[in-house]
């Protein structure tokens, strides 16, 4: 596959990880935050951290839109899905995520009508195709998705659609990065910056991470080496005393980001004051609905949500391992009450979160897999 | 505003687990238990990964409970959940001696005669698809099950429930298609049943079969007897079966030169019977060749080490699955089987299968370990290792 | 939301420039390239996928030299190590 298969060579692999070995100081503890759930994925398929120093270590950040959606919040989508003439349609992953009374799947079972869907546009061709039922769109991502969204949006208002509304969970990721970083018990070296938001956003929005924090900042690709490279350009930055933002995905992400991209959103977007992000507790300014202007297209003013706010588990402690503190082995539920077919946390239940991630792929000591695979 | 019962449920119930489990052995005390929280990170070390893997290993083996009300679409997915349903419901329900094994077929004595029996339904949604219909899959799918048991296929019983409006050219066509694949695989219909029932009860047409072969007395195959050393073969490219039907549903509203592998594997499997080394083989329909992986895994108490490298995967198949964001090692396939040989006669194994034309693309994608057990193993094409589970849900097209 | 796939444009829509044909490793989708309507892609060009929209058009000339630094680092390591093990031959 083009633009694939060339950024796995192992090979080169092998090369960037000794360029990375050598740039380590003895005696000093490295810590990279990857903020996109993508990035987690990438990670934990091709067995990367298998080809980093032991003095390099990846913390998972909180950059799954799925994961972070309160518990409350899915209610209300299952409220929604529940009411008579109404067909739900959702991207896959979201099928799983629990609310109080089950999933999106469960609810299936019961005969609820929701669909999945592979893009927006598909939930615009089931309204068409219904124009006695009303279609919402559950619709959720960062910045990457939210274009997508908007772009949708604007379709069925050229068309005249009156059947299709929208359940706005988009979320921003710099509220996110910046809560982060403002989390007392965190010591992060640097971030691997989320490739696909910024083709949107651009790179521009994370210079305060970098002039405020101090923190040096690499935008990178979603290959094996996208991420090797990243690590080394951190390694680099940092043995040099510098803190900057780079761009490694310059094939994909312009500095400015997308403006036709930015201007849809905001066309049909804004800002809500706060919103509720599982296991990081409010967050100001960091999520969007729809603008007054799109009302017909808002799921939340066109039916009745219960809107209840559902307190994440006692038990839960996805909060610290969203921001780094904690690795998912550490929580005290991981793999026994929470595992991927029983996911008490936002960590568990898609399978970028951190925990489903490692559960799923890295549930191995290292020590046992390099006996095995010594070959 | 309280927490959902079903946590505290969850949480309960592993307590109680916990407490059973005592008995397995002193499980340190939890570092957390004796912290406050929002204190600084845990030193290194001070948290033993091999104490939690352990406690995970323990609660994934304990008895297989189904805790949802109702089935589900992940019940019949292949996975995880289907292996709980048919464990803690039917297996439950219904244990003997020649239902334990759970093999792909039954292996009964009768009259002096070593058989084996085996059932299937068919509920395959479209019925028609690039590569053939659901009549193709319901031949293949029984002479399979029965071949990759060591038997030759013989008689099959073919029970069709037909939703009423349902046309009589396209039941036509389907039963065409079985009489011609039941030709091609030296097996005759000997028996079958009909039932009709009202529109919107079953989706056009629903086929079970069962399917009777004669086996070689004696001869064990198996999963249970893989061992250390041993080398696992599969006889083609796998998940083609699986994206066509996705493709085909045309919901995804993709275009692609992908038909379904269903063929009927009789002659392959008699070509690997030959080979005196051959411990096992299995049939990769739902859940894909993972799945049986797992399979081998868990049934043998060892380690299974495949190469993402050496695993045949067709381009478009490849293609389709990165769209969709699903790893073909899931994906279902219905013309393949998976064979696990001696270490010592993988390359006769191997020769065998690829001299036949339905295993033209054969390959060996990995070896049978010790260590971890039950565990199965990816050494990626980058060159890392990540641990292939059972699959959990559907393998639905991923967005993210 | 993350999953972004490369895909070449094989065809445009004539009465629709919203739309496109992609192809990826033979299989063949249409997306939507509204998001792309400052600069839009020609058939030939290769863009970034993301639930049915094109995100952003691949550069080629960026992936070339990206893969030119990979490539160069792998041949800085190849070098590397030929030198090593002809060191150790003493």
């Amino acid at each position: 596959m083009k633009f694939v298969d060339e950024f796995r060579n192992a090979d080169q692999a092998h090369a960037l990880a000794a360029k990375i070995a050598s740039l380590c100081e003895p005696g000093r503890h490295y810590k990279f935050m990857e903020v996109c759930g993508g990035h987690t994925h990438t990670i934990y398929k091709h067995g990367l951290e298998d080809y980093l120093p032991e003095s390099v270590e990846l913390v998972h950040g909180p950059g799954c839109p799925v994961c972070v959606i309160p518990m409350g919040r899915v209610d209300d989508a299952m409220h929604l899905a529940a009411e008579p003439d109404v067909i739900m349609t959702s991207f896959g992953d979201m099928m799983r995520v629990p609310g109080s009374n089950g999933s999106f799947f469960d609810a299936k079972a019961s005969g609820t009508d929701i669909r999945m869907v592979y893009s927006p546009l598909d939930s615009l061709k089931i309204a068409r195709a219904n124009p006695g039922r009303r279609v919402v769109f559950m619709a959720i991502g960062f910045e990457t998705t939210a274009p997508s969204t908007a772009m949708t949006v604007l379709r069925a208002a050229a068309e005249g659609l009156t059947n299709f509304s929208v359940f706005c969970n988009h979320v921003t990721i710099v509220p996110a990065i910046k809560a982060i970083l403002d989390s007392p018990d965190l010591r992060l070296d640097g971030f691997i910056g989320p490739g696909h938001v910024s083709t949107v956003i651009g790179c521009r929005p994370y210079e305060f991470i970098a002039a405020d924090y101090g923190k040096p900042v690499v935008v990178a690709g979603f290959e094996p080496l996208d991420i090797l490279q990243s690590i080394y350009m951190l390694m680099l930055q940092l043995s040099r005393g510098q803190a900057t933002v780079e761009n490694q995905y310059t094939r994909v992400v312009p500095w400015d980001g997308n403006l036709v991209a930015l201007r849809a959103i905001g066309q049909t977007m804004e800002l809500r004051p706060y919103f509720e992000w599982r296991g990081l507790g409010f967050i100001s300014h960091s999520a969007l609905r729809m603008r007054p202007e799109y009302a017909q297209y808002d799921a939340e003013l066109l039916f009745k949500v219960p809107g209840v706010r559902v307190a994440d588990p006692k038990a839960c402690q996805c909060g610290e391992v969203l921001k780094g503190v904690l690795k998912p082995w550490e929580c005290k539920v991981f793999g026994t009450a929470c595992t991927p077919e029983t996911p008490i946390g936002t960590c568990m239940v898609s399978p970028e979160g951190a925990c489903a991630a490692y559960y799923n792929f890295g549930r191995l000591s290292r020590q046992r897999v390099k006996e095995v695979t010594r070959s | 505003m309280s927490t959902p019962g079903w946590v505290d449920a969850a949480l309960r119930e592993h307590e109680e687990q916990a407490a059973r489990d005592a008995g397995a052995g002193p499980l340190q005390p939890h570092p957390r238990d004796e912290r406050n929280p929002g204190a600084p990170q845990p030193a290194p070390g001070t948290v033993r990964e091999e104490q939690v893997l352990a406690r995970i290993d323990r609660a994934r083996r304990s008895r297989p409970r189904v805790k949802e009300p109702r089935i589900t679409m992940s019940h019949g997915a292949g996975g995880k959940a289907s292996r709980t349903l048919v464990e803690a419901v039917f297996l439950d329900a219904f244990r003997n001696p020649l239902l334990e094994p759970m093999e792909d077929a039954a292996r009964l004595e009768a009259g002096g005669a070593s058989l084996a029996l085996t059932t299937d339904s068919f509920v395959v949604s479209p019925l028609f698809f690039p590569g053939g219909n659901i009549g193709d899959l319901a031949v293949n799918g029984t002479v399979n099950d029965l071949a990759v048991s060591g038997a030759t296929p013989l008689y099959l019983s073919a029970g069709f429930i037909l939703e009423e409006g349902f046309g009589l050219d396209e039941l036509r066509t389907i039963v065409t298609s079985m009489r011609d694949a039941a030709e091609r695989a030296g097996v005759q219909v000997v028996t079958g049943d009909t039932k009709v029932v009202e529109k919107g009860k079953a989706d056009g047409c629903f086929i079970t079969t069962a399917g009777v072969g004669l086996r070689e007395p004696g001869r064990l195959l198996g999963v249970a007897t893989a061992q250390p050393g041993d080398t696992v073969l599969v006889s083609g490219p796998i998940g083609d079966h699986g994206t066509t039907i996705m493709l085909a549903r045309g919901e995804l509203d993709i275009e692609a030169d992908i038909v379904s592998d269903t063929a009927p594997l009789n002659g392959l499997a008699a070509a690997l019977l030959a080979v005196p080394g051959l411990r096992a083989m299995r049939d990769a329909t739902r859940g894909g060749v993972a799945t049986i992986l797992n399979e081998i895994a868990a049934e043998a108490g060892v380690g299974v080490l495949v190469r993402e490298d050496d695993i045949p995967v067709r381009t478009a198949v490849r293609g389709a699955a990165e769209l969709l964001g699903i790893d073909p090692l899931y994906v279902a396939c219905e013309g393949r089987l998976v064979a696990v040989v001696d270490g010592a006669q993988a390359d006769e194994a191997l020769a065998a299968m690829r001299a036949h034309p339905l295993g033209a693309g054969a390959a060996s994608i990995g070896q049978i370990i010790a260590d971890p057990p039950g565990a199965v193993l990816l050494k990626t094409a980058f060159g890392g290792t990540r641990i292939v589970d059972l699959l959990v849900g559907d393998p639905l097209p991923r967005i993210c | 939301m993350c999953l972004g796939i490369p895909g070449e444009v094989v065809e445009l829509v004539a009465d629709q420039p919203d739309l496109a044909k992609v192809d990826v490793s033979g299989v063949r989708r249409m997306i939507n390239i509204g998001l792309l309507a400052d600069d839009p892609p020609k058939p030939g060009e290769w863009v970034l996928i993301h639930v049915g929209f094109a995100l952003s058009k691949i550069d080629e000339d960026e992936a070339a030299a990206a893969l030119e630094f990979l490539e160069g680092i792998g041949q800085a390591y190849e070098d590397e190590l030929a030198a090593l093990q002809e060191s150790m031959i003493e």
